[in-house]
C-alpha cells in the first residue's frame, strides 16, 4: 500500500505536530515528478507484484491538484499491478474541497474521501501484498462546532465542514471517512455527546474518532501549558471515549480499532494494512514505510523513513530516485512487536494465522498462553486469548497502553 | 582528615606527582590550569632547626567565618615572612568549591612554618591550619590543642557571625590566646568600631585589643605578625624529654603514603628512628621528617614545640588518625589527651543513578576515602535502588562536600538519600538485652527499630545552634525553630541591630532542610553554626508507607510522634505523584503499627491507549513502548503493585538547595 505524502497546508492548525510546511507557493510539477519517480523507485525496489491500496495523507493533499493525484497512481498502476477495485483514499481538508475539486480527485481514481476537521500533513502511501481495493480518505471536519474550530486552529467553519462532507458522500457514496476529535480544551462532556449527535446526522459509515494530543511543540499545547486553556480531566476523557463508543456501536457501527468506527462493511482496508502489519511504501517527505527489499534479494522487513525537508527530499529523489533517509532492517522480535502493539488495537486482534506468519516456530499460545503477565491480565479481564486469537476485551481496548509494556516484556523473555 | 585533599589543592603543593590518585584531583574544572607548584620551594639545603629553640617559636591559627578574609590574611603573611614571593597574587577565593563558600566551610588551607626577624631576633612562626566548620569539630579542637593561641578574624562589614561564635568558644575553651583581628576595613561599608563593641560584648575582649587590618592591601598585617610574638606564649615543652607528638592532620599521597602533620609536644624526632602510634600500637620507620613552606621541605630533625610532616610508611589513612600520639618504640609516654575515633552523626545512602556505573563509583569512593577517613562506607543493597552504600558523614555539611567532590573530581552523579540520624534506644526486655548483649543500643536503619514495649526509653543525638541575625528577622527565626523542635537557650542582641540566638536542636530537625529555610526567610542575612550537644530522651516512632495493605521496606522512617502526621502525609502526597496510575486503585497509607494516619488514593486508569497509531508513527511509538517493557525489570512491586524506581528516587532523595 503506498502512501504518498503531500506535506503542505495552506495554515497550520494549533495542535499539529506533523511534518507539514506552509510555503506561499509549492511548485507542485517538480513535487509532482519526484512523488511519481520515487513511487516508481520504491515499488521496483520492493518487487511488489500487486497493491491492495493508496492512501495519500500530508499535509493537505487536497490541496493538490487533480493532476498530480492522477499521475501518481499512474505510476503506481505502471510499476505494479492495481486493481480497479483498489482503495485509493484521499485526505481532504473542508475547505478545499469544493464539489468540482473533488470531482477532479474523483476522475482522478480516487474512491475513498478521508475528510478532515483537522489535516494532517502527508501525501500517499500503498499497500502491498494480497491485493484487495485501496482506500480513498477525506480528512475529516473533526469538529462541528465553530468555536472548538477556531480554537484548533481551522480554516473552515461547521458549515462548511457539514457541505464538505455532503458533496464528498455526494461523490463517494459509502465511502466518505469523517475525523472528529474530543478532549478540546474546555469542551464538556454534553457538548461532545451533541457533537457526536450532530455527525451521525450527517456521516457515511466511517468515523474516526481522536481524543486530542497535545503535542509538544504545538500552539495548543503551548497555551494548554501557560494556563490560558484548562487542560482536559483524565476521567473527562475516559467518559467522552466511553459515551462515543456506545452511541457509535449502538448506531451501527462496528468498533473495529481503538479509534475508527465502520458500518456496513465501510472498513479502511489501507489502515487495516497497517494495523495487520502488513507491508507499506511511504513516498513523499517524511514519509514511512514496512517492506521487504526484493529487488536487493532482501528477505527481512526494513524500516524506512524518508527524508523529512521537502526540498532536500526532492533534490535526493531527483540525484537518486528516491529520499530514503533512514533504513533499518527489523530483527524477527521487533517485527513481532510490532505486530503485537500493532495489531491488538483492532477488535479483531491478532489471529494465529497473522502470528504464524511472522513466527512459524513460536505460537500465540506458547509465548502467552504460559502463565505470566498475559495470563494475569486475561484474569484480570484485559485480554482474551481463544480461537481466535489475542485480542484486548471492550474493557482492555481503551487502555491498552497499560497492557502493552507487560505483553512486550513477556514476549522478550521468551 | 576530610578536607585534606582540598587543603592540598589550594596550595598546589601536597601533590608533587600526578600519580594515579593524584591526578584526578589535579584537572578539575575549578581550578586554574595550572595546578602545579605555585609556590617556589626555598631551595635544596637542608634547614639545621636546633637553631630554632623553644621560646622563638609561636603556634597559632586563624580562625574566622567563612569570607570573612582567613585565606587573604595566610597569604599577606607568608609574602611578609618570605615564605612565598609577593607576585604570587591569592585567588583561592575563587577556588573553592560551590558549597563551601555557602555552607560556611573554610577550606583547609594548609599549615606553613614562617620565619621572621622581630627585634633581632628570628622566630619560627607555625600557622597551623583548622577546618573552619564545626563539622569537623573535634578535627579543630586536635588543630588547637597544637597551638598557643589564635588569630580571630571578623569581618569589618559584617560583623560577628554564627561561626565567629562557635570558633571563639573553641580557642577560649582551650585556653588559647585570641588576637581578635577586624579586616576589610578598607570596604566602603566597614564599620570597625562597631565590630569591636561587637567583640567586647560578646567576649568580653576590650576594644582597644582589635587590631583594623585590610589583609587585601596588606594594612596593618605586619602588626598582626607582632602581636603573635608578644602575645602567644611559647610552647612549654622540653628537647630533652621523650618524643612525644601530636598527629592533628594527614593526606595520602599515592607514591610516599601517608603524610602525618605532627607537632611536637617533646623530645625530637629525625630520620631512621622506629616510632610507634599509641593508638594502633603498630611500629613504623621514620622515611622522612621536615617542615611545611607550604611545600613539604625535609630537614634532619623536628624539636620538641615544632610543627612539621612526617613520612614513615603508613599505607593508609586511618593509621595516622588525627589526634594520635607517636612516641620513640620502647620509650612510651603518656598519650596526649582527647583522642577519640571520627563518630558519624548523619548517615545517608548512596547509589549509581545507573546499577552499571557501580564499580566506577566504587573505586570512586575509595580514592576519596584515601584523604578523607572520617566518612564511613558499609555496602548496602536497597531493593529499590539496587547495590550502594550507607555512608556516614561529621556532619551536613561534610556530606555535601564529600557528594559535591564527587560529582566534580570524579563525574560521579549519584542517588543520595535523605539523611537520617542515628538513634538510640534504652533496651528493658531481657531477650533484646541479651541478643545485643548490652542495654543500649544505635539504630541506623529503622527496620531495626525496636517497638515500644521493649523499650523504656529512645533518644535522639541534639545539637547546640547558634544563629546570628539582623533583628527584623527574629520573629520569623523563632516560629521556624519551634517548627523544629528547638529550645531557646539564650537570645542576646550583640548590638543595636543583631541578635545571636541560641537554640537546642534535635539533630534530625535540622539535617534535612533547616539551612536553606533560615537563609530564606532571612534573605540571606542569617549565619547558623552548630555543635554536638548529646542524646535526649525523645517520642520516637517508626512509620511505615502501605501500598494496597503492603508495607514498602524502604520508605519506612523513624521519626518524632509530633511529626508523624505532617510527614506521613507529606509523603504519601508525593508518592500519589510520582507512582503511575495502574489499572487498579492504588491506597497509599502512612501507619504507626496498626493505626492508619494518612491516606491518599491513586485511582485506576480508565482510558491510556494512544488515539493515532498508524505507519507513519510506529518508530517512535515503539521507541517508547520498549523502554516502557525495559523499565518492567526495575519496578519494584510490592503486592501487585508496580513501583519504578523513579518514584522512589524522587521521593527518597535529598531535597537540594533551591
Amino acid at each position: 500500500a503506498p502512501c504518498p505524502q503531500w506535506p503542505y497546508c495552506r495554515k497550520r492548525c494549533s495542535y499539529c505536530n506533523f511534518n507539514t510546511y506552509v510555503v506561499p507557493a509549492v511548485d507542485e510539477a517538480a513535487v509532482r515528478s519526484c512523488l511519481v519517480r520515487e513511487a516508481q523507485t520504491l515499488l521496483r525496489l520492493s518487487q511488489v507484484h500487486s497493491v491492495t491500496s493508496v492512501f495519500f495523507g500530508g499535509g493537505t493533499p487536497s490541496l493538490a491538484s487533480p493532476g498530480t493525484i492522477a499521475a501518481v497512481l499512474e505510476a503506481v498502476a505502471g510499476a505494479a499491478h492495481l486493481p480497479a477495485g483498489a482503495e485509493v483514499t484521499l485526505e481532504a481538508n473542508p475547505s478545499s474541497t469544493s464539489a468540482s475539486a473533488l470531482d477532479g480527485f474523483r476522475a482522478a481514481g480516487v474512491n475513498r474521501l478521508s475528510i478532515g476537521i483537522q489535516v494532517r500533513g502527508a501525501l500517499p502511501a500503498a499497500a502491498a501484498a494480497a491485493p484487495r481495493g485501496p482506500i480513498v480518505t477525506v480528512l475529516p471536519p473533526q469538529s462541528l462546532d465553530d468555536a472548538e474550530l477556531r480554537m484548533l486552529g481551522r480554516e473552515h467553519t461547521a458549515a462548511e465542514a457539514l457541505k464538505a462532507v455532503e458533496a464528498a458522500r455526494g461523490l463517494f457514496p459509502g465511502r466518505t471517512s469523517i475525523d472528529l476529535l474530543f478532549g478540546l480544551p474546555g469542551q464538556s462532556r454534553d457538548a461532545w455527546a451533541q457533537g457526536l449527535e450532530a455527525t451521525l446526522r450527517v456521516c457515511d459509515d466511517h468515523i474516526s474518532l481522536y481524543q486530542l494530543t497535545l503535542e509538544r511543540g504545538t500552539a495548543l499545547a503551548a497555551q494548554v501549558r501557560g494556563g490560558a486553556l484548562p487542560a482536559p480531566p483524565q476521567d473527562l476523557l475516559a467518559d467522552m471515549y466511553q459515551t462515543a463508543r456506545n452511541v457509535l456501536v449502538a448506531a451501527g457501527f462496528r468498533h473495529y480499532e481503538v479509534s475508527n468506527f465502520a458500518r456496513k462493511g465501510a472498513l479502511s482496508t489501507h489502515n487495516l494494512s497497517y494495523w495487520q502489519a502488513e507491508q507499506y511504501i511511504g513516498v513523499g517527505p517524511g514519509a514511512h514505510g514496512r517492506f521487504v527489499l526484493r529487488a536487493e534479494g532482501g528477505c527481512g522487513r526494513e524500516a524506512r523513513v524518508q527524508t523529512l525537508e521537502p526540498v532536500a527530499w526532492m533534490r535526493e529523489v531527483q540525484s537518486q530516485g528516491h529520499g530514503t533517509r533512514s533504513r533499518a532492517v527489523l530483527s524477527p522480535l521487533e517485527q513481532l512487536e510490532e505486530l503485537l502493539t500493532l495489531g491488538l488495537r483492532t477488535d479483531e486482534g491478532i489471529t494465529h494465522k497473522r502470528w504464524g506468519h511472522f513466527s512459524p516456530q513460536l505460537s500465540l499460545q506458547a509465548v502467552f498462553g504460559e502463565p505470566g503477565e498475559a495470563r494475569a491480565l486475561q484474569q484480570e479481564g484485559w485480554l482474551v486469548l481463544d480461537n481466535g486469537g489475542l485480542r484486548c476485551t471492550w474493557a482492555g481496548l481503551a487502555v491498552l497502553d497499560s497492557l502493552l509494556p507487560d505483553l512486550l516484556w513477556q514476549l522478550q523473555r521468551v | 582528615m576530610a578536607l585534606a585533599g582540598r587543603a592540598a589543592l589550594r596550595w598546589g603543593a601536597r601533590l608533587p606527582s600526578p600519580g594515579p590518585a593524584a591526578a584526578p584531583l589535579c584537572r578539575q574544572p575549578w581550578l586554574p590550569a595550572a595546578c602545579g607548584r605555585p609556590y617556589s620551594s626555598r631551595g635544596k639545603e637542608e634547614i639545621d632547626m636546633s637553631t630554632y629553640p623553644v621560646e622563638s617559636i609561636r603556634n597559632f591559627s586563624i580562625i574566622a567565618h567563612v569570607d570573612h578574609g582567613k585565606s587573604t590574611l595566610a597569604d599577606r603573611l607568608l609574602e611578609i615572612t618570605g615564605t612565598i614571593s609577593k607576585t604570587d597574587r591569592n585567588k583561592q577565593v575563587l577556588d573553592k568549591l560551590q558549597v563551601e563558600r555557602e555552607r560556611g566551610i573554610t577550606v583547609k588551607a594548609q599549615s606553613a612554618s614562617l620565619f621572621y626577624n622581630h627585634e633581632g631576633i628570628n622566630y619560627l612562626l607555625n600557622l597551623i591550619d583548622t577546618p573552619g566548620h564545626v563539622d569537623f569539630s573535634y578535627e579543630v579542637s586536635r588543630s588547637l590543642s597544637a597551638c598557643q593561641g589564635v588569630i580571630l578574624v571578623v569581618d569589618a562589614n559584617e560583623g560577628i557571625q554564627a561561626q565567629t561564635v562557635a570558633n571563639f568558644y573553641l580557642a577560649f575553651e582551650a585556653q588559647l590566646s585570641i588576637i581578635p583581628v577586624i579586616n576589610k576595613i578598607d570596604l566602603k561599608n566597614a564599620d570597625p568600631e562597631r565590630v569591636e563593641k561587637q567583640i567586647e560584648k560578646l567576649f568580653d575582649i576590650p576594644t582597644d585589643e582589635c587590631i583594623r587590618i585590610s589583609a587585601k592591601q596588606g594594612t596593618n598585617v605586619e602588626k598582626v605578625l607582632q602581636k603573635v610574638i608578644e602575645k602567644i606564649p611559647p610552647p612549654q615543652c622540653n628537647t630533652a624529654d621523650p618524643l612525644k607528638a601530636l598527629v592533628f592532620d594527614s593526606t595520602f599521597d599515592h607514591y610516599r603514603g601517608v603524610i602525618a602533620n605532627i607537632a611536637l609536644f617533646g623530645g625530637e624526632i629525625a630520620k631512621g628512628q622506629k616510632i610507634v602510634s599509641a593508638h594502633t600500637k603498630k611500629r613504623y620507620e621514620v622515611h622522612e621528617v621536615g617542615i611545611l613552606t607550604p611545600n613539604e621541605q625535609p630537614t634532619h630533625k623536628l624539636y620538641a614545640g615544632q610543627v612539621g610532616y612526617l613520612i614513615a610508611g603508613m599505607k593508609e589513612v586511618t593509621e595516622a588518625q588525627i589526634g594520635d600520639t607517636l612516641f620513640l618504640y620502647k620509650q612510651p609516654v603518656e598519650p596526649l589527651p582527647g583522642f577519640k575515633s571520627a563518630k558519624p552523626m548523619v548517615f545517608a545512602g548512596m547509589y549509581p543513578i545507573d546499577q552499571t556505573e557501580y564499580n566506577n563509583l566504587k573505586s570512586a569512593l575509595e580514592r576519596l576515602t584515601l584523604n578523607d577517613s572520617s566518612v564511613t562506607v558499609h555496602r548496602d543493597s536497597s531493593l529499590a535502588l539496587g547495590a550502594g552504600w550507607r555512608l556516614g558523614f561529621l556532619g551536613l555539611l561534610h556530606m555535601e562536600v564529600f557528594n559535591q567532590r564527587l560529582e566534580q573530581e570524579y563525574n560521579m552523579s549519584v542517588i543520595l538519600t535523605a539523611p537520617t540520624v542515628p538513634y538510640k534506644a534504652v533496651l528493658s526486655s531481657a531477650k533484646l538485652i541479651k541478643e545485643y548483649g548490652k542495654d543500649r543500643i544505635t539504630i541506623i536503619n529503622p527496620a531495626q527499630f525496636p517497638d515500644k514495649f521493649s523499650v523504656s526509653e529512645y533518644l535522639e543525638p541534639t545539637v547546640l545552634g547558634t544563629i546570628v541575625t539582623p533583628h527584623e528577622y527574629i520573629g520569623k527565626i523563632i516560629t521556624l525553630c519551634q517548627d523544629r523542635r528547638a529550645v531557646q537557650k539564650d537570645l542576646l542582641y550583640i548590638d543595636e541591630n543583631r541578635v545571636m540566638l541560641k537554640y537546642l536542636f534535635p539533630l534530625n530537625e535540622i539535617v534535612v532542610d533547616f539551612y536553606d529555610a533560615l537563609k530564606s526567610l532571612s534573605s540571606g542575612y542569617a549565619s547558623f553554626d552548630y555543635e554536638d550537644a548529646g542524646y535526649q530522651s525523645a517520642d520516637l516512632i517508626k512509620m511505615d508507607i502501605l501500598l494496597n495493605g503492603n508495607p514498602v521496606e524502604e520508605l519506612a522512617t523513624i521519626i518524632h510522634n509530633d511529626k508523624a502526621y505532617a510527614a506521613g502525609k507529606l509523603l504519601c502526597e508525593r508518592l500519589k505523584e510520582t507512582i503511575p496510575r495502574q489499572l487498579f486503585e492504588i491506597a497509599i497509607q502512612a501507619a504507626i503499627g496498626k493505626k492508619i494516619i494518612a491516606r491518599e488514593t491513586l485511582k485506576p486508569y480508565r482510558k491510556n491507549v494512544v488515539a493515532k497509531c498508524y505507519g507513519g508513527d510506529i518508530t517512535r511509538r515503539m521507541k517508547l513502548l520498549r523502554r516502557q517493557a525495559e523499565g518492567k525489570k526495575l519496578m519494584r512491586k510490592i503486592g501487585n503493585v508496580e513501583v519504578p524506581r523513579d518514584a522512589f528516587i524522587r521521593v527518597l532523595k535529598r531535597e537540594t538547595d533551591k
